[in-house]
């Protein structure tokens, strides 16, 4: 089976749409042990902030129907650590460019890491993660609202030369407005949906699985919410979109990228099966052979 | 080798009050270390369940777990034959090969599995571990014959002194003049807390969190320790007794 699995997001092109998503992949330094991680379109790494950050207290993690809960608030090495130490080092088993995800909790510091981070000739796009619902006083309050969101684009957008793309929350009542306003503030893409903000209760203790008590739910459940906003984002704007949220066969894929999609980031289910995105990639073919698809880029947003 | 093994379950059995002791069958190559971890994976749940191993043979793993929620439940209901899927040879595990003469091994309640392993590493060097078996009372208790058959110096402690001695592990250790050169154990991180405090010789304690991926990717176990941030499932579940902050 001969497919064409290639697409092209913002000039850079992939082998595959198949793309880990930032937090569930660390550098890809775990998963580099299980298989050659170099099949991949590429991967998203650990959400970074200006500072250091250990993140929130554990418990951080609770199951929910399939799907799961994090409150791992954006425990990072900080920016100058990733690029003293973690890109050189992933230079030495990741040949293909990598996307940096950046967060932080003022738009100065969005900015400074993104300023740092486009030297990096590694990195292929920036993505801007404005929609982290675990920290307070920052992430995800600047992807709730149009102004703010855009703010950031704009500002960020002002000392980039590569691709940025910006991740929105779900947690929003109209995220179409949202992507529509980063479009115009000079988004180069849309990555979505980050995690539905959620909470489990333990019956024993009377109180939250989580220390942090609330936190971001992901997984098979979230992935028709995700798909419908991929399909709404991605009628609305121009630009392209980066679809996640619960993404786990090959079958997905495909069905996020008829939504509009035009690569897919895997989350979770690398986390219960390190080697998804593998599989992924190795029933892709099949699954398009199933469906008369020669090349995979020209299913993207073919749903009406 | 893949880190995801298919094992078939050759036996499951009640062992105490809410323990199953399972052995299963299948690829253990890749297993290093005694107080090495599996995370299985169990039908309608969409994490997998970490349990340490207590004893790792050349084709099968004993486990010994407690019902505690849904997911162990269902394991305590499979039958022989049935197959697991399972990640393996996950954590550091405990190094044995620190130079000791007199190891003291102290478990509490399902904490006790993944020393009997250490105290066979011990009897295969012909140094005669000292374990300490604590429980809360008589009907949680199990494996003291298992350890005695090794050839171990075993106590058994209950807290409300149905058997064996009255009290904490640590009032074991005191009350019994137990020596001691290295300590290694697991348990409730109360206990772990009160053996660092009680203990006057390193050791080795291991840790339990919930975990998300069990393999280091998702940072959902993270603890400060004195030599860094670490993850309880990768650069643990054992840390030193040097580096420990509670």
């Amino acid at each position: 089976m001969n497919k064409d699995l290639s697409v092209n997001l913002s000039g850079l092109h992939l082998d595959n749409p198949i793309i880990p998503a930032s937090g569930t992949f660390g550098f890809g330094k775990e998963f580099k042990d299980y298989y050659d991680i170099n099949i991949l379109g590429s991967f998203s790494f650990k959400g970074t902030t200006a500072e250091e950050r250990f993140g929130n207290p554990t418990p951080r993690i609770a199951e929910c129907s399939s799907g799961m809960l994090n409150s791992v608030g954006l425990q990072n090495n900080g920016i100058d650590y990733v690029i003293e130490k973690q890109l050189p080092e992933l230079k030495t088993y990741f040949n293909k460019k990598v996307i940096a995800n950046i967060s932080g909790f003022s738009k100065e510091e969005y900015v400074k890491c993104c300023q740092m981070i486009d030297k990096e000739e590694q990195v292929g796009i920036i993505e801007v993660n404005v929609s982290c619902p675990n920290v307070h006083n920052g992430g995800m309050a600047f992807g709730t609202s149009a102004e703010s969101a855009a703010e950031v684009t704009r500002a960020v957008k002002a000392v980039t030369t590569k691709p940025v793309y910006i991740k929105l929350s779900p947690n929003v009542t109209d995220i179409v407005s949202i992507a529509k306003a980063c479009e115009d503030a000079g988004a180069d893409g849309i990555s979505l949906i980050n995690t539905l903000l959620g909470m489990r209760i333990d019956l024993n203790k009377r109180k939250p699985i989580l220390a942090n008590k609330m936190g971001g739910f992901s997984g098979p459940a979230i992935f028709p919410i995700a798909v419908r906003m991929v399909y709404q984002v991605s009628k609305a704007v121009k630009i392209p979109v980066m679809g996640m949220g619960g993404v786990t066969t090959a079958r997905d894929v495909i069905e996020m990228m008829m939504a509009g999609a035009t690569a897919v980031q895997v989350g979770a289910a690398n986390l219960v099966n390190p080697y998804a995105c593998k599989e992924i990639i190795d029933k892709l073919p099949l699954e398009m052979e199933k469906l008369g698809i020669e090349k995979l880029s020209d299913i993207i947003g073919i749903c009406e | 080798m893949e880190i995801r093994q298919i094992f078939t379950i050759s036996e499951n059995e009640n062992i105490a009050k809410n323990v199953y002791k399972m052995v299963l069958l299948g690829n253990t190559t890749a297993f290093t270390r005694a107080g090495q971890f599996v995370n299985i994976s169990l039908q309608g749940k969409y994490l997998r369940r970490p349990i340490s191993v207590c004893h790792k043979d050349k084709d099968s793993l004993t486990l010994i777990y407690k019902v505690v929620g849904e997911g162990t439940e269902q394991m305590s209901k499979m039958q022989n034959g049935d197959k697991l899927d399972l990640l393996v040879a996950l954590g550091n595990g405990f190094d044995t090969d620190i130079d000791c003469q007199k190891p003291l091994l102290i478990g509490g309640g399902v904490g006790v599995p993944p020393l009997y392993d250490v105290a066979l590493n011990f009897i295969n060097k012909g140094i005669t571990p000292t374990v300490i078996l604590g429980f809360n009372n008589k009907e949680e208790i199990f494996y003291e014959n298992e350890f005695k058959e090794l050839g171990a110096n075993v106590y058994v402690s209950t807290v409300n002194g149905e058997y064996g001695v009255k009290g904490f592990v640590t009032d074991c250790i005191k009350n019994e003049n137990i020596e001691y050169d290295y300590y290694f154990t697991c348990g409730p991180e109360p206990m772990l807390k009160a053996i660092h405090s009680a203990c006057n010789t390193k050791g080795q304690l291991s840790f339990e969190e919930r975990m998300g991926c069990g393999f280091g990717a998702c940072m959902g176990c993270s603890c400060k320790t004195k030599y860094g941030n670490k993850r309880i499932c990768k650069d643990g579940p054992i840390l030193t007794s040097e580096e420990v902050i509670w």
